[in-house]
């Protein structure tokens, strides 16, 4: 069953200097459905494609609140999604117990990157099989964060992750310009469009299988469903898709310069070099550089 | 026979000694007695004091006060001690009661200051975050039966907007356009209401010239209380911590005063 023998376990390097279990979990991260999160100079938005198991089932939720002013988007194990959330909120919590103040995301996301870091480097843990998009507004402004299994974590002008989703990170490199100074309407209509552009041709956004989050100041993360949504996708209605083949997040990758940096397992590692800086995520944090990529 | 041995004149030794006495706990050797162990220290009592501290909203800002002597009972015994720390660029606090149990909580308040500033986030302390903060620890230490012997004033710009805050030993708190702790509750505080009252919307220098009546009055009134007191003024441009500041005091009706010898 082992793809090579280096992939016993997290505590274990291969000679290319990789190690594999975190790279799988990496790949748990795209078998989940897309998330798109975006934002402009006062709202941060999430996007988020819902599933259902089985035609006898609701749909999954995909956007969790944390506190009033955070919620996150989850792509993933759907059981460690809500250990994360649960550790989040608890967190949220005793900021406003201990300071009575809102908890600052970047803070709340790098106690998430401290927490998920430990099963990366201890022998006999496996990594969270679960990235996050964070959304979320504090004194600082509007936040879109996204966390990884590898404990990584980035600063986002726009992210999407999950299935197929580099087809809504092209949409968002393409428009990249335009979100910071665009109305809410705007904002969504830009999420909705490029979660659309992760479907294949023959399905589409409906009011059941989509979600939209949305957080301002001084208001509650709004999270709206069903209905809620429908008055959103009636805007974009009718409107061209974006005609890019949809490539296969399993199959090849395409040429486009990509946020997950970490090689994929299958492949040889010739992508050491092409770590070019990413337009959609905003300052490359510290552990970025030192992250061997 | 000079010496005294078993049968000798002298006092016979003791039969039976490091054993147990009758009458008496028997003390195991090796093994501490209950006094010191399991047992811990409380504050019972304050020991070196400060008295109070005065704090006003003014048009823009914020000021506080603290006079400067540290008293050990009754004796006037350190004449230079502090009682206001500048936290950050907007906030301020003062503290009255026990000495030791300020610079304690100072130290602490330093620590998480530094510590955050090293996270380089642009957050830090807010007043009404410290002041919360306080709220939590002085009552959680009231609740271990071991108070931190303190009424402290959090001073502050929270949003740009004047805040004030009071919190003493056992965890009460609550905020206010003017605050006093200490004799300045009874003493200062009317007469800083009534000004306000007079005129709400005070400037620097009308809150200073206030401060300096109240400080004066405490001083004549307050025997733990001294002429020489440092004032803080919060405003958008950040802390200003003057002082020491030593008023001008007259005691030519003194003599009037009798029937205390």
């Amino acid at each position: 069953m082992f793809r090579n023998q280096y992939d016993n376990d997290v505590t274990v390097w291969s000679p290319q200097g990789r190690i594999h279990q975190l790279e799988y979990a990496m790949e748990a991260v795209k078998q989940g459905s897309a998330c798109v999160g975006l934002k402009s100079r006062t709202h941060a938005i999430l996007v988020a494609l819902k599933r259902a198991p089985s035609e006898l089932s609701a749909h999954q939720k995909k956007i969790l609140p944390i506190d009033d002013h955070i919620a996150v988007s989850i792509a993933g194990l759907t059981a460690d999604a809500r250990l994360l959330c649960n550790y989040m909120r608890n967190e949220c919590l005793n900021s406003r117990w201990a300071y009575n103040a809102p908890l600052p995301v970047s803070r709340l996301v790098a106690a998430v990157g401290s927490k998920s870091q430990i099963p990366t480097q201890r022998y006999g843990r496996r990594p969270f099989g679960v990235g996050l998009l964070v959304a979320g507004y504090d004194a600082q402004g509007p936040h879109i964060y996204q966390t990884c299994p590898s404990a990584n974590y980035y600063d986002c002008k726009a992210m999407a992750i999950g299935a197929r989703s580099q087809s809504a990170r092209t949409y968002l490199e393409k428009h990249l310009d335009v979100f910071l100074d665009s109305s809410l309407d705007e904002l969504v209509k830009h999420g909705l469009r490029a979660l659309r552009d992760t479907l294949p041709q023959e399905i589409d956004l409906t009011a059941k299988n989509c979600s939209i989050g949305i957080v301002t100041k001084d208001t509650k993360f709004a999270i709206l469903d069903d209905d809620q949504v429908a008055p959103y996708l009636a805007m974009i209605e009718g409107e061209e898709r974006s005609t890019r083949p949809v490539p296969d997040e399993t199959g090849q990758r395409i040429a486009i310069p990509e946020l997950d940096d970490i090689p994929q397992p299958m492949e040889a590692d010739d992508q050491v070099g092409a770590a070019q800086p990413d337009p959609l995520i905003t300052d490359p944090p510290a552990v970025d550089e030192s992250m061997d990529q | 026979m000079a010496t005294s041995g078993m049968f000798g004149n002298g006092n016979p030794g003791a039969l039976w000694t490091g054993g147990p006495v009758p009458g008496q706990l028997h003390n195991f050797p090796g093994v501490q007695n209950g006094a010191t162990k399991g047992s811990s220290q409380r504050t019972l009592n304050p020991v070196v004091m400060g008295s109070s501290v005065l704090g006003i909203q003014f048009n823009g800002g914020v000021v506080i006060a603290a006079d400067m002597l540290g008293s050990y009972g009754s004796l006037s015994k350190y004449r230079d001690c502090p009682r206001l720390l500048k936290v950050n660029d907007s906030t301020v606090i003062g503290a009255s009661g026990d000495y030791a149990d300020f610079q304690y909580l100072s130290n602490v308040i330093q620590q998480q200051v530094i510590d955050e500033e090293c996270l380089n986030d642009g957050f830090g302390y807010t007043p009404k975050s410290l002041h919360c903060w306080l709220t939590r620890v002085l009552y959680n230490r009231r609740s271990q039966f071991n108070p931190l012997w303190n009424t402290y004033i959090v001073a502050g710009l929270d949003e740009d907007k004047p805040y004030l805050g009071y919190v003493d030993k056992i965890g009460m708190a609550y905020e206010a356009p003017s605050l006093a702790s200490g004799f300045g509750a009874y003493l200062a505080l009317p007469i800083i209401r009534d000004a306000l009252e007079k005129k709400p919307d005070m400037a620097l220098e009308d809150a200073l010239r206030l401060i300096d009546r109240c400080m004066k009055l405490l001083f004549y009134r307050d025997a733990r209380a001294l002429n020489k007191y440092q004032v803080a003024v919060i405003t958008k441009a950040g802390v200003d911590l003057r002082g020491p500041i030593v008023s001008d005091t007259n005691w030519e009706v003194a003599h009037m005063i009798k029937g205390y010898e």
